[in-house]
């Protein structure tokens, strides 16, 4: 089994900063990390390593220095990692990306063996759309999981794969024929951390590399700012909520206080006390 | 992985100024060199005022100059005595610190050990990140083969380990090689970047271009405890700090705190702080126990470089410079021995200790041997007493007030007097002198 897993060098948002007269986010000497959301991904792919033997292969379009991200997942015992990188691609929006990152993914089927899975992050903490995952999904025409909490069963004889999929009211428990694009949910596990094999491999594996040219890209137009229709308007930093936590005190034992706490919440959100009584009537008759 | 049962020629632990000096140069010469640092990237567990010193990084790499993030070239060094309303002053500002390789620079630590770094990586060296280094590895003779980390997995073989791990020596410590650094020989320093626009750093400390200043101060600021005060100007930054003896603040009950508050809200220094904004603050352990403190620095399979090896020079503020030296000699030592296709014993490392002696660094040192134990034994005198009184002196002296001079001088003298006895000052020049020659 072939997995890759695409991953994005993103600013340490807890480090970053916005330049109080301009607003704009200031992105000189910020540390970048790994895209959180991504690392749970990248340990999905590792733990169907671990279980199947599978190879996994990271995938990132940045600038060179993206490589120093990918060599990172290299020591938590990824196999492969691949830098597309070229200055056509800046200012990609992600109909841009996606593309580019297609051809790329298209390019790893032809050079390492398709993959049965993709994996990404739910979405970025830089760019927050989760569009990128569904955007590949599409451009290769595979089936697409997002929003996936947990990967209960892999059957690589029927190959398919059934997962949990958080959605609005409830869990889904759906069950996807290969190959597909799964983009992972927060939470869903906890990074690992490599062996002192890992680690020495990833100091020593060179990074591979691609340009536009060499995943296939010939309309340059496609890529980066030309090939991208978003326009950003204007980035400010939202105010700060007016409103701050209160706390309750009450006399007396839990109940006492529990009761204090839901008539203050009732006096604040007058609405919630009168849909409380309804569901409570059409639950206790 | 085939290589894995290969020894490395030599394994580096610890990425600092020492470590990566150790590790550039003998992977420049051709070792196979494996270097393991527990922080994220070189640099970014590393703390220092910092003051950048030429000659010892030239020795390694000659143009350093070319690429390496450098912030300010020092034209002026203030000295500063304080007392807690002034300070009486030494300044030295020549333009023959405008050269054209200027002999010492500030510089911010986190980029300057990443820079440092990735020359360690393109000599040929493999560099680990984020692995800590637990406890070296023995033969049953004691000679130590390797290193264990905090990673699963077999432990890592090497013909020599350069411990350049830092101030607290734990793997030393660990293996049994050092005992514990003791608090009456570690000051603990804390610091603050403030920044400004460069063209206001460049007019209130009388600047051109990339010209930087240098403040040292001691006295008052430091409550009646063994140590000092600095202010370094970068690029578009200040750094600004104190630091004391471990074992007086433990005494004293004085926070680093309370201490780096008062210092920056002294009359002398806020003026030059004023309209900053801070953006980091760090705290580091200096070793400065000087000669007598300097551990066992050699064994069977084991050299100690840098902090580690208590290589600073406190009077004279040096550290990276002798952490560079001590590293740079090490490799040397090691280079040397593998190509002679010799042991790496006990007999044979020990000539980094009489290569050491043969540099600034063991020189220095010895020079200087009996000082951190004097002005810790008389730190009530000289980071109390007598700044007061210099201080007193200078004000008296200078105040225009009617009084004739020869009743200032008497004043002063009496002042003088009253404060420490004739005996007690004489003494206490005495073993200064003595202490310094």
């Amino acid at each position: 089994m072939h997995i890759v897993v695409c991953i994005k060098q993103v600013p340490d948002s807890a480090q970053i900063r916005v330049h109080p007269v301009t607003n704009t986010i200031m992105r000189q000497g910020v540390p970048t990390i790994i895209n959180p959301y991504d690392l749970f991904a990248l340990e999905e792919a590792l733990r169907l390593k671990d279980k199947f033997g599978a190879t996994v292969t990271v995938l990132t379009m940045g600038p060179p220095t993206a490589a120093d991200s990918l060599r990172k997942t290299l020591t938590f015992g990824a196999d492969r990692a691949v830098l597309l990188t070229d200055r056509y691609f800046a200012g990609s929006d992600t109909l841009a990306t996606s593309y580019a990152l297609s051809m790329a993914l298209g390019k790893i089927a032809e050079e390492f063996g398709k993959p049965e899975i993709i994996f990404t992050g739910k979405q970025t903490i830089d760019g927050d759309t989760a569009q990128v995952g569904p955007g590949i999904a599409k451009r290769l025409g595979y089936n697409q999981l997002t929003y996936i909490a947990r990967i209960s069963e892999v059957d690589l004889d029927a190959a398919t794969i059934r997962v949990e999929r958080r959605a609005e009211g409830g869990v889904q428990d759906l069950v996807s024929s290969f190959p597909v694009l799964i983009t992972m949910l927060e939470a869903s596990n906890e990074m690992r951390r490599g062996t002192i094999e890992n680690a020495l491999g990833a100091a020593r594996a060179e990074v591979v590399t691609w340009n536009a040219e060499a995943v296939g890209i010939e309309d340059l137009t496609k890529c980066g700012l030309r090939g991208s229709p978003t326009i950003v308007k204007k980035v400010f930093a939202p105010t700060a909520r007016a409103e701050k936590a209160e706390i309750v005190e009450a006399e007396g034992g839990v109940d006492a206080k529990a009761a204090a706490l839901v008539e203050a919440i009732f006096a604040k959100a007058p609405g919630i006390e009168g849909d409380l009584l309804e569901l409570a009537g059409e639950h206790y008759v | 992985m085939g290589q894995f049962d290969k020894p490395f020629d030599a394994i580096v632990v610890g990425a600092g100024p020492s470590g990566n000096a150790a590790a550039y140069v003998m992977a420049r010469e051709g070792l196979n060199v494996l270097q393991i640092e527990r922080g994220e990237y070189s640099g970014s567990k590393n703390v220092q005022g910092a003051i950048l010193y030429s000659d010892a990084l030239e020795k390694i790499i000659p143009d350093f100059r070319e690429e390496a993030p450098l912030e300010r070239h020092v034209i002026e060094q203030r000295m500063w005595m304080m007392d807690d309303a002034s300070h009486s002053g030494m300044h030295y500002r020549s333009n023959d610190f405008n050269e054209e390789k200027p002999n010492r620079y500030t510089i911010l630590r986190a980029q300057f050990d990443k820079w440092f770094s990735s020359k360690v990586k393109e000599a040929g060296a493999l560099v680990l990140y984020e692995t800590t280094v637990t406890e070296l590895v023995k033969d049953l003779s004691g000679k130590v083969i390797g290193v264990r980390t905090d990673r699963q997995g077999a432990p890592i073989m090497a013909n020599v380990v350069i411990l350049a791990e830092g101030v607290n020596g734990l793997v030393g410590q660990r293996s049994g090689l050092r005992p514990e650094v003791g608090a009456d020989t570690v000051a603990l320093a804390v610091k603050e970047m403030h920044f400004l626009p460069r063209e206001t750093i460049e007019a209130r400390f009388n600047l051109k271009g990339n010209e930087g200043v240098v403040i040292e101060a001691m006295g008052t600021i430091t409550k009646g405890m063994t140590g000092t005060g600095f202010l370094y100007t970068n690029e578009e930054s200040i750094s600004v700090g104190i630091g004391c003896i471990v074992s007086d603040f433990a005494t004293s009950g004085v926070t680093p705190n309370e201490l780096l508050e008062a210092f920056k809200a002294h009359p002398s220094i806020k003026p030059l702080l004023e309209g900053s904004e801070v953006k980091e603050y760090a705290a580091h352990l200096i070793p400065e126990g000087g000669y007598k403190a300097i551990p066992q620095l050699t064994g069977a399979g084991w050299v100690v470089v840098g902090d580690a090896g208590q290589f600073v020079n406190a009077v004279h503020r040096e550290g990276s410079n002798l952490a560079m030296t001590t590293g740079r000699v090490a490799a040397e030592t090691v280079i040397a021995l593998t190509r002679k296709r010799e042991e790496m014993s006990a007999a044979n490392l020990a000539d980094y200790e009489k290569r050491l002696g043969e540099t600034f660094v063991m020189k220095d040192l010895k020079k200087y041997k009996g000082i951190p134990e004097l002005l810790h034994r008389k730190k009530g005198a000289f980071f109390g007493a007598y700044p007061q009184l210099v201080s007193q002196a200078m004000q008296t002296w200078f105040r225009v007030d009617g009084v004739d001079k020869v009743s200032k001088e008497k004043a002063i003298y009496s002042n003088f007097r009253k404060t420490r006895t004739l005996r007690g000052m004489m003494g206490d020049a005495f073993r200064l002198v003595m202490a310094w020659r």
